[in-house]
């Protein structure tokens, strides 16, 4: 071996016998011979200033993961933090399925090569089918707030209208991705987004101001149940009616998670659905367990302005077989190019079978009973805290999961709480002290099936001692 | 292919049902925590709970099966996946199916990784920054750009915030109502021209010349209303662009932006970047490239570089570093704003970060030489099929990939690229991919070997192609009924997709459609 070969196990022509049998084979003196396409001035020349390689498999694992050990996480750390990715317990058999090495690592193999995978994508839009209490379901896209986006331009271009009406209270990340999606002012194709107040008691839509603000130029209402705050919006079918009544969809946002026991938007007529699959198996991962999905009703008008790919189960030559193809290709921009439905690409697909695996071993009474523990834990953790002196829980509504913490007359910032819990190793609330300042010190607090009765009790002691 | 042996393969069959046509009513895969007695006693009843307008009245018909039954379900399914591990990925090109090392999976499994809150503080997650920041110093190296940020969810995605940001680039200069066209080019990805389109702008896609992007026909288009040009290099069908600094400098002469699209990056590292052809942005798929598994089309990551002179229009957060702490900077007036929750893909960064540490510089260059060489061996082999050929540009050398046509084969078999696909799987490797939009070489194939695969695995995955070229000329009717050896058998009318009536996207709508 020469000084300057570099044999990788990743690279099994890296051995240098190979590689100079197949320069042989192609008439090559080197691969540079090939590379002199590339003008000089275009070269880069020198090194590539990045550290030498750590060879071996041992020592790069335990560099990598003296880093990554820089990290706190929510094993060590009691977590009350949600607001758009939530701590749920990951099923064993969801992990064994999604690290199987044939999902993890397939692409875009035809029909049949890889028709497990198609199948368990039917699956996947055949279970959130049930859950969701609607008819079509098509690949999911980047998360919850790009599926939003998403279903307020297929809106958009269905009805032919251009605004939407958005909660005020939505979640200011994902209000800051629909906004990107429906695109500056300036541009012809703008959708304008047009913020609808919210009870200052209930905290719910503000059906009100919704109807003054519901026109002949809009395209859809988009309110979300659970909401960013966690409050239970019960009046999805009435929104559904108000919007369906100027001729404009209706699009509900819901938190999977919740659909054994709150009634899902498909029940009431809304016209597209939308949500993110993280809770349903997926680790958090700092936010890359992501996915965000869409369903609709299954008419052609909803299919022909799905930016997404949609499969169909097909027939095979043989009896009783189920295969399964995309349904009118030429819809998106990999059949299309500018001409299809806004763009579709490689986004977040190994979480439908997550999900599928995960709402399989669940079943209807699994789903039921994960509701019931989260909203009781969340119902108790509330009753606890708001006896604190000073501490208050913000909106009369009913909440799911999450709920708004309001400690401005105890006088402490949520830096300061949340520091202080901290010390005691709990990850407070998320602060939307920033987001809403008009709601005073306010904090975001999550609770799920991973509590114990004894972690909640530990939060309601810390925060005792801290106001 | 002398001496190479087609293996006598078939994929596992099971006949195995869909999830909703099994279970028994009562059977359970999993049992969730229960309400504690003392918070039971002490909340009220769901009923209590829940606005009555919001209760669910029926339960999800959702299958009851026991755990066992689950996971063997769901196993034999992946089974009948052939993958990219067990089944030489080759024929998936633009893809760079490269292998994706098993320890960086343990790694992002880990407690440190999988189960850390985006929104912990931030001296919570020094570690993960650590990594990000390290990464976009890498990857500053690898394309000569002066920023990253690592927010979006893919490569497409990626080209989307480009727009964006040549749109907030011109508004600030009061331009934007001029400069309303994007121009791409015919062999560029399409979401080249689709992220541009969503995203308001006339979108003007330059033919090609022999093969290569048409520098006369971009000097024709390009004016005070150009905003930008997206465009790769090399292009789908393996060619470099020789004279791409004098695209960039046309772009720019007119005022304009340029955007790289790199997701064919694999066979230039360390040879040619982003930065010296004089471009203002660019994006590298950590999904390809950098060895993040594909996870059935996702989860992936875009990586998004600029120059110093559009970083203040980066998508929010970036990730800095100061005084040996690493930090999320969310205070950039200039910025477009949020593309994505969070931080984006984070564990992909993870695995991206640990692919370069493995190899370091020396490796990198490798990569890209043997990704070049690979091709040249597959070139070789398929050349020597009769019928099959690459059009434009005779006697110049493709990079890593090439765009081959089974126009021949078609022309004097009746069997062309599509038919072909469905045997190759027979002989036990995955399926290849024909071309992007648009269809401009009929009977496409687009094959990418890169540096995973060796020297024998590019001898098979030739020999099955040869094998079926020679079946479309002596046996047709093996081609025609393809495939025969995987789990299911041919479909039997793909116009039941194109039919509102006949397809069905799940089962609830099959069972109404076909009354069962």
């Amino acid at each position: 071996m020469k000084e300057n070969d570099f044999i990788h196990p990743y690279i099994p022509n890296s051995v240098p016998e190979v590689r100079d049998e197949m320069l042989r084979a192609v008439g090559l003196k080197s691969v540079y011979d090939v590379y002199s396409e590339i003008p000089e001035r275009l070269r880069f020349k020198g090194v590539l200033d990045i550290p030498e390689a750590i060879q071996s498999e041992y020592a790069l694992k335990r560099h990598v993961e003296q880093v990554l050990g820089k990290n706190k996480t929510c094993r060590e750390y009691l977590n009350f933090l949600g607001a758009g990715c939530w701590q749920h317990y990951v099923p064993a058999v969801v992990d064994e399925i999604v690290n199987r090495s044939e999902f993890l690592t397939a692409y875009c193999g035809a029909n049949y090569s890889d028709v497990g995978k198609y199948q368990a994508r039917f699956e996947f839009n055949s279970l959130m089918a049930e859950l969701l209490d609607i008819d079509a379901v098509s690949n999911p896209i980047y998360d919850w707030g790009d599926a939003a986006g998403r279903a307020i331009r297929m809106a958009s271009r269905i009805t032919g209208r251009n605004e939407v009406l958005v909660p005020k209270l939505t979640c200011p990340d994902r209000l800051g991705e629909i906004r990107q999606l429906c695109q500056l002012e300036e541009m012809s194709n703008a959708i304008a987004v047009i913020l609808v107040a919210h009870d200052p008691e209930t905290g719910l839509l503000d059906l009100n101001d919704l109807n003054t603000k519901l026109s002949d130029a809009t395209a859809a209402v988009y309110y979300e149940t659970p909401s960013y705050l966690g409050l239970i919006e019960d009046q999805g079918e009435e929104i559904t009616r108000m919007a369906h009544k100027k001729g404009a969809l209706s699009i509900g946002g819901v938190d999977p998670i919740s659909l054994g026991i709150l009634c899902p938007p498909g029940s009431y007529g809304a016209d597209l659905i939308v949500g993110d699959l993280q809770p349903l198996g997926v680790h958090m991962s700092a936010g890359g367990g992501q996915s965000g999905f869409i369903a609709f009703r299954d008419e052609e008008i909803f299919i022909a302005e799905c930016p997404l790919e949609i499969y169909s189960i097909m027939d095979t030559v043989e009896e009783g077989e189920y295969a399964f193809a995309e349904v009118r290709s030429d819809r998106t921009s990999y059949g299309s190019r500018d001409k299809g439905k806004d763009w579709v690409g490689t986004a977040s697909g190994l979480w439908t079978i997550a999900s599928a695996v995960y709402l399989s071993l669940m079943g209807p009474k699994g789903m039921k009973e994960i509701g019931e523990v989260i909203i009781k834990n969340s119902k108790y953790t509330q009753n606890l805290i708001s006896s604190l002196p000073g501490v208050s829980i913000k909106f009369s509504q009913p909440h799911f999961k999450e709920f708004l913490v309001d400690f401005s007359a105890s006088g402490k910032t949520i830096a300061q709480i949340n520091a202080a819990l901290l010390q005691e190793k709990i990850f407070g609330g998320k602060d939307i002290s920033g987001e809403y300042p008009e709601l005073g010190e306010c904090a975001l607090f999550c609770v799920t099936e991973i509590h114990t009765k004894e972690d909640l009790n530990r939060l309601y002691l810390a925060l005792k001692e801290i106001v | 292919m002398k001496g190479i042996k087609l293996k006598k393969y078939h994929a596992p069959k099971y006949d195995e049902p869909l999830i909703m046509e099994i279970g028994v009513d009562g059977r359970r895969g999993i049992m969730v925590p229960q309400v504690d007695k003392e918070i039971d006693d002490t909340v009220g009843t769901l009923e209590d709970l829940i606005p009555a307008k919001s209760q669910r009245k029926k339960a999800p018909a959702l299958p009851e099966i026991d755990q066992y039954h689950t996971l063997m379900h769901f196993l034999r399914l992946s089974q009948m996946t052939l993958g990219m591990e067990t089944g030489i990925d080759i024929g998936e090109g633009t893809c760079t199916m490269k292998y994706s090392p098993k320890v960086n999976e343990e790694l992002v499994r880990s407690p440190q990784m999988a189960e850390v809150h985006p929104l912990q503080p931030e001296k919570t997650l020094q570690g993960i920054l650590e990594i990000a920041y390290e990464l976009r110093n890498y990857l500053k190296a690898i394309s000569g750009m002066d920023e990253f940020c690592f927010q979006t969810g893919g490569g497409a995605h990626a080209t989307y915030i480009n727009a964006c940001i040549t749109r907030k680039y011109f508004q600030e200069r009061g331009e934007l109502g001029t400069r309303n066209e994007v121009i791409t080019t015919q062999f560029t990805h399409p979401c080249n021209a689709a992220t541009p389109s969503t995203a308001g702008f006339r979108v003007i896609i330059l033919p090609h010349k022999n093969g290569y992007p048409d520098l006369d026909a971009l000097k024709s288009v390009v004016s005070e209303r150009t905003a930008a040009i997206h465009m790769t290099n090399p292009e789908d069908t393996g060619l470099y662009n020789p004279v791409v600094d004098e695209f960039t400098k046309a772009v720019h002469d007119a005022g304009g932006l340029c955007f790289y699209d790199q997701a064919n990056a694999n066979g230039i590292m360390s040879v040619a970047r982003a930065r010296e052809a004089g471009f203002d942005a660019c994006h590298f798929n950590l999904h390809k490239t950098f060895s993040s598994p594909h996870g059935c089309e996702g989860p992936a990551a875009g990586a998004y570089g600029c120059t110093e002179a559009l970083a203040a229009y980066l998508p929010v957060p970036v990730v800095t570093k100061l005084s040996d702490a690493y930090h999320l900077d969310f205070d950039r007036p200039k910025s477009i704003g949020k593309v994505r929750s969070f931080y984006g893909n984070l564990p992909a960064v993870l695995r991206a970060y640990a692919w370069i540490r493995s190899m370091g510089p020396k490796g990198i260059k490798t990569t890209a030489e043997i990704s070049i060489l690979n091709n040249q061996y597959l070139e070789h082999l398929l050349s020597q099929i009769d019928g099959i050929s690459y059009p434009y540009a005779e006697g110049k050398p493709r990079f890593e990939q090439i765009r081959y046509s089974m126009a021949k084969l078609k022309e004097e078999t009746g069997l062309g690229s599509h038919e072909i696909q469905n045997r190759i799987v027979d002989f036990g490797i995955q399926s290849y991919w024909l071309s992007h939009h648009p269809y401009v070489v009929p009977e496409p194939f687009t094959p990418e070997p890169c540096e995973t695969y060796s020297k024998e695995d590019i001898e098979y995955w030739a020999t099955a192609i040869e094998q079926a070229c020679k079946e479309a000329r002596e046996t047709p009717e093996i081609i025609e009924s393809a495939p025969h050896n995987q789990a299911i058998h041919q479909i039997k009318d793909f116009s039941q997709a194109e039919d509102a009536d006949r397809w069905a996207i799940t089962w609830r709508a099959y069972k109404k459609k076909t009354k069962k």
